[in-house]
């Protein structure tokens, strides 16, 4: 392999390297020290631990917590609800489209429906997202659910959103699962959708995984579908949709904000420390294959 | 091969008369105007919604069990794509069809009055505010590629190297790339209204229209640049470990190794991250609304005084409906907008195949 580097390339890569580091992680530690302070201690200090304590962290905590338009564990509550069904959804629903098309390549349909959710890979949400509200609203009145303010109905747009990359993910993966494998099945006598749900189904582990992440990621951290399908002063709302919604309402203090700041990153950051691995994995695989 | 039993045949029948029935009768109650309600004792739920999803639900079982042989197999393939290509269809392609059609009349939301023609885009093409956005979004566009791409390659170099903690260091630079656009974008105003002023004693850099847009710049590389490092990383560490060592024999320097080797062998890549943040910083919406909210003025643009000097395309759309109630004016930028993304497309894919041909 490579000659072993000399010693003091090696310490100034790492120098800069933790310079790096302390730029990035900068802003959090911004974040977990102003929101243990009063706005008199921001303004006198922003930067250091000086006026920073552990009541003031919980008062401020609190303050956000029990905040209207904030109102956090219902939030919390929505997004993870919002989430969890549409990822769920999008992986039972998708796949098993993907399945269907990739099993009859061949046909014209078939091609015509992949070559449809490919393109519309390139429509800007921003395009859709006016019609997309009002259909919503005429849709509901019409079948008697409400389809627009509801957790149902964003859901429902999800997987209309995120169906087009997971088909196109899990098609590239089930393209490599070898045929023969249904064919002695079919052989045996195993119905198409036994097929699918005891053969093909368990054999998509790995990919389900990336698309897990890469909706997931997606629909918590999304930021203008569910302020358009839920309002920001609607009464489901999504943890990004709250943060708007209770900064833009009356706040200026900083320490309120940082608070809120902090209540909203500390899901994520928990969630990566434990699926730190497939999440980076998941990223890539996404990047490169989308 | 089997017949089938008369159990089934009749659950069938029986399954998918019902759901088309309870299917019909929710639609005329719909088209009757009236309320089908439960008297729940505290107040009156409406159920025509679960009458329709339960005929909906009853009709698929019914169709799935129907007593048939030959055409199984594709009751089974329609079932298995009907869910997604409905949502598709009422989510996507209904609402972009509408969105078109609507880009060219006087919609206000609700409902339409005259079919107005081009004006809208005409008016919009009018506005020197619009054209301002359009001017600020390509340049952001252009630093943010150059800039993200480069330091996400650096840091990406930065991270194979044999230093200690690579691990540590990877994952605190993806970190950013976790948390949303609106949140992130919050912190960021914070730091710079509060922090960077108290720190170097300076005003603001939000305060001024261009050191705002640089920024947004710098804000957009924190959040992304971990992001494209990692699939840097990936395509550095997939350079054969042989053809480094040969370069190494035949005496390279680790700048020639960069640049006649590490560099041309992760062409693919560069285009990858290249068309990544280029539709990614075209789309750019969360931290623009969080951190200026597009606000800042330019005193003589085109010979207006324009307010909106930090407000890229994508917010432009958005508060030209929300904010100024014009729904169509906000469709018809929308459409210049799919356009512009579409283009960037094409050429991606184009670029992309003829990068596979000669590699």
């Amino acid at each position: 392999m490579n000659r072993t580097p000399k010693k003091y390339v090696l310490v100034m890569e790492t120098i800069l390297a933790i310079i790096v580091a302390i730029y990035i992680l900068f802003p959090f530690y911004m974040v977990c020290v102003n929101s243990a302070k009063n706005t008199t201690a921001i303004t006198n200090d922003p930067v250091g631990l000086a006026g920073a304590s552990f009541q003031q962290l919980i008062i401020n905590i609190t303050g956000v917590i029990n905040n209207t338009h904030f109102n956090f564990w219902r939030a919390f509550a929505s997004s993870l609800i919002i989430t969890v069904l549409s990822t769920g959804l999008l992986i039972l629903f998708g796949s098993m489209a993907a399945w269907v098309i990739s099993r009859n390549q061949s046909k014209k349909w078939a091609a015509f429906i992949y070559f449809t959710f490919i393109a519309s890979m390139i429509i800007p949400f921003q395009v859709v997202m006016l019609p997309l509200v009002a259909t919503f609203r005429d849709v509901g009145k019409f079948i008697g659910i409400p389809m627009i303010q509801s957790i149902p109905g964003i859901v429902f747009a999800y997987l209309g959103f995120g169906g087009a990359m997971t088909v196109f993910i899990l098609v590239g993966f089930i393209k490599g699962i070898p045929y023969e494998l249904e064919e002695a099945a079919s052989i045996d006598g195993c119905a198409p959708e036994q097929i699918f749900f005891q053969i093909i189904f368990p054999l998509l582990k790995p990919v389900i995984m990336t698309v897990t992440i890469l909706n997931g990621m997606w629909i918590w951290n999304d930021f203008l579908l569910p302020s358009m399908m839920l309002g920001l002063a609607g009464k489901n709302k999504t943890i990004p949709v709250a943060v708007q919604s209770f900064i833009g309402s009356y706040v200026t203090e900083w320490s309120m904000i940082m608070a809120a700041a902090l209540l909203a990153i500390i899901p994520m950051i928990i969630f990566f420390l434990f699926g730190q691995k497939q999440i980076v994995q998941g990223m890539i695989d996404g990047a490169v294959k989308g | 091969m089997t017949t089938f039993s008369v159990g089934r045949r009749v659950t069938s029948f029986a399954l998918l008369i019902a759901g088309i029935a309870l299917l019909v009768f929710a639609l005329v109650l719909d088209f009757l105007g009236l309320k089908f309600y439960i008297d729940l004792g505290n107040g009156n739920l409406d159920i025509r919604g679960a009458i329709l999803v339960v005929g909906i639900i009853l009709a698929i079982v019914g169709i799935y069990l129907f007593p048939t042989l030959k055409y199984h197999r594709t009751i089974v393939y329609g079932l298995f794509l009907f869910p997604l290509l409905a949502t598709f269809l009422v989510t996507v392609i209904i609402p972009l069809f509408f969105g078109i059609g609507y880009s060219f009349t006087d919609w206000d939301g609700i409902r339409v009055r005259n079919v107005v023609g081009l004006e809208n885009y005409v008016r919009m093409f009018r506005q020197p505010g619009f054209l301002w956005s359009i001017l600020i979004t390509f340049l952001f566009v252009f630093f943010n590629v150059i800039l993200v791409n480069l330091i996400g390659f650096l840091l990406a170099l930065l991270c194979t190297t044999k230093i200690k903690a690579l691990g540590f260091f990877r994952a605190s630079y993806f970190l950013p790339n976790l948390i949303g656009g609106i949140v992130l974008g919050y912190i960021w105003k914070f730091i710079f209204t509060s922090v960077l002023t108290n720190m170097l004693a300076t005003k603001s850099m939000l305060s001024e229209t261009p050191t705002a847009i640089a920024a947004i710049v710098i804000v957009y590389i924190w959040q992304y640049g971990g992001y494209i490092m990692l699939i840097y990383i990936t395509g550095l560490t997939g350079v054969p470990a042989d053809t480094l060592e040969a370069a190494s024999i035949d005496g390279a320097n680790p700048w020639q190794t960069l640049t006649k080797i590490k560099i041309p062998m992760i062409a693919p890549t560069i285009t990858i991250c290249t068309f990544l943040t280029l539709t990614s910083a075209f789309k750019q919406f969360d931290v623009n609304l969080a951190m200026t909210n597009g606000s800042g003025s330019i005193a003589d643009f085109m010979g207006a005084y324009i307010t909106n000097g930090t407000e890229m395309l994508a917010l432009n759309i958005y508060s030209t409906a929300i904010s100024q109630n014009q729904y169509a004016l906000s469709q018809a930028k929308a459409v210049l907008f799919f356009i512009i993304l579409a283009v960037v497309s094409i050429i991606q894919v184009r670029t992309s195949n003829k990068k596979e041909v000669t590699l």
